[in-house]
């Protein structure tokens, strides 16, 4: 009996995916997306697959996009399974942005600041008003306008207070990180694994969070200080070579949130940051995450620990949607043996109230 | 040390630089010897770090994932390549080269037609985009007046 359930369950199974397959591709009578297409067209879903799944490779992050018919999260998963499928060869020097070829810079602390304010390609200043001139299709837009760039360099605000001793500095350290994809999260975390876990976390999440500390669950008072996007040489040093090589390039996207601090026992006062850095573009996500890295500082800054943005247990444990999504749907999962006993308790208590 | 300068340069531009377009550049230059594959080309993961507050201390941002070759050309170096992807064809064309350049006879017309030109193309890409960010860098005429 139970045996020939199983066995019309693996056609129902076939059957659903064929559906499955049959409704991905749409219309036949359409022209199927490429990966090309996806990759040119629909980059910021590509960056936010590639940031979330936690994997670098905009191939990759397409091909996702298309299996999972554009469900985000679903292609995040898909990402973070093949990445289980390949060798490790080690890991970069860390990512100099500093030194970043920018293609997009601004301040909100400072109007005129060394290498000025890049706006970028942006959707800061559209009318958010529907363009139905791209629902008609095969116009190629204008090449955007050039000017000379000169000879720029672009250092950090954070530095610029820091000269000051406004900016509390960061320590120094080569310390190697631990590494989430290699152990278990436990807590206190230090802040380089939150880092990691943020970087990782669902955008949608970090951003309530983000907010709710904004709002007062947090008591933050964040500045921008400065968000840049664009390229940076990501090295690494092969055992077989003895020094650092380039790899090439990857889009990156650094947010440095500046708050204020009131000063302890053992330091003045000054700013402090909170830092956000996600792989391609995504500006929303990398100041979400720089508001939420600063509220989990509360602890190491002598702050109460009041807020849900500040307490490292509830945002590390929740932030990551693909193990947020695997529990939740896991209920759909078979649980009939688990209702079968609820059944019966439910039942018993009913008779019991009733019979009494 | 001006030895590694020198291959780290050429390296990276071959990291950057794709499969046609290398072999369209290696077609112009004299014919290289046979090689044999001593490793790869396969590809495998390399996790990417920043720094806390973009200068303290090092964490891991996420992985990339990179493809690796090495080979040795029939008469005698070995060259390497890792290249940020996953094309096999530009890393094992990368590690051929690397090899081909580290021999004195044939780095000059190599490095002439391979490396230069890809170099070029890619500082005129950055070039161009700097140009267009350049193009949206705001300009406080005003204010700079009215203070």
């Amino acid at each position: 009996m139970a045996y020939v359930a199983v066995k019309g369950g693996e056609r129902a199974i076939e059957a659903a995916h064929a559906w499955l397959a049959e409704e991905r591709r749409g219309d036949p009578a359409l022209p199927e997306l490429s990966l090309a297409q996806i990759e040119a067209q629909l980059g910021l879903a590509v960056d936010r697959v590639m940031a979330e799944g936690a994997c670098h490779d905009r191939g990759l992050a397409a091909l996702a996009i298309k299996q999972a018919r554009g469900d985000l999260i679903e292609a995040a998963f898909l990402l973070r399974a093949y990445r289980t499928t390949l060798p490790r060869f080690g890991a970069s020097l860390p990512v100099e942005t500093e030194a970043m070829r920018v293609r997009r810079r601004i301040s909100a602390t400072y109007k005129e600041l060394p290498g000025g304010q890049v706006l970028g390609p942006t959707f800061d200043y559209t009318h958010r008003l529907l363009d139905f001139a791209l629902a008609a299709e095969g116009g190629v837009p204008a090449s955007a306008p050039e000017a000379p760039a000169g000879e720029l360099s672009m250092p950090r605000v954070t530095g610029l207070l820091a000269q000051e001793g406004l900016m509390a500095p960061e320590q120094p350290s080569e310390a190697e990180p631990r590494d989430l994809t290699r152990e278990p999260l436990d807590f206190p975390a230090e802040r380089p694994l939150r880092l990691q876990a943020l970087a990782r976390g669902d955008e949608g999440f970090l951003l309530s969070l983000g907010y709710s500390t904004q709002r007062g669950y947090g008591n933050a008072h964040p500045f921008v200080g400065e968000i840049r996007m664009g390229a940076v040489m990501v090295e690494f040093e092969p055992p077989e070579l003895g020094f650092p090589i380039d790899l090439g390039e990857i889009t990156v996207t650094e947010c440095q949130m500046v708050n204020q601090f009131a000063g302890s026992k053992t330091e003045p006062p000054q700013f402090t940051r909170g830092y956000g850095l996600v792989f391609g573009q995504g500006e929303r996500k990398a100041m979400t995450m720089a508001l939420v890295d600063r509220a989990l500082r509360a602890a190491e800054l002598g702050e109460p620990v009041e807020a849900p943005a500040q307490d490292q247990e509830f945002v590390l444990y929740h932030c990551d949607n693909v193990e947020a999504t695997g529990f939740v749907e896991h209920l759909k999962l078979p649980h009939y043996v688990d209702f079968q006993s609820e059944l019966e308790k439910i039942r018993l208590l009913r008779r019991e109230a009733g019979g009494e | 040390m001006m030895m590694q300068a020198a291959r780290r340069r050429w390296m990276g531009v071959l990291a950057r630089a794709d499969a046609d377009a290398i072999a369209a550049r290696l077609a112009e230059a004299p014919a290289l010897p046979r090689h044999v594959r001593l490793r790869g080309p396969e590809t495998g993961l390399v996790m990417t770090r920043g720094r806390q507050g973009g200068d303290g201390a090092p964490f891991n941002l996420g992985e990339m994932t990179v493809t690796r070759c090495s080979v040795r050309l029939a008469d005698g170096p070995v060259g390497h390549a890792y290249v940020a992807g996953r094309d096999a064809r530009q890393a094992e064309l990368a590690a051929v080269i690397d090899a081909a350049l580290q021999d004195p006879a044939r780095h000059k017309a190599l490095l002439a037609v391979v490396i230069e030109p890809l170099a070029e193309a890619q500082a005129a890409r950055a070039a161009r985009e700097a140009a267009k960010a350049a193009a949206t860098r705001v300009e406080f005429f005003t204010m700079a007046t009215m203070r």
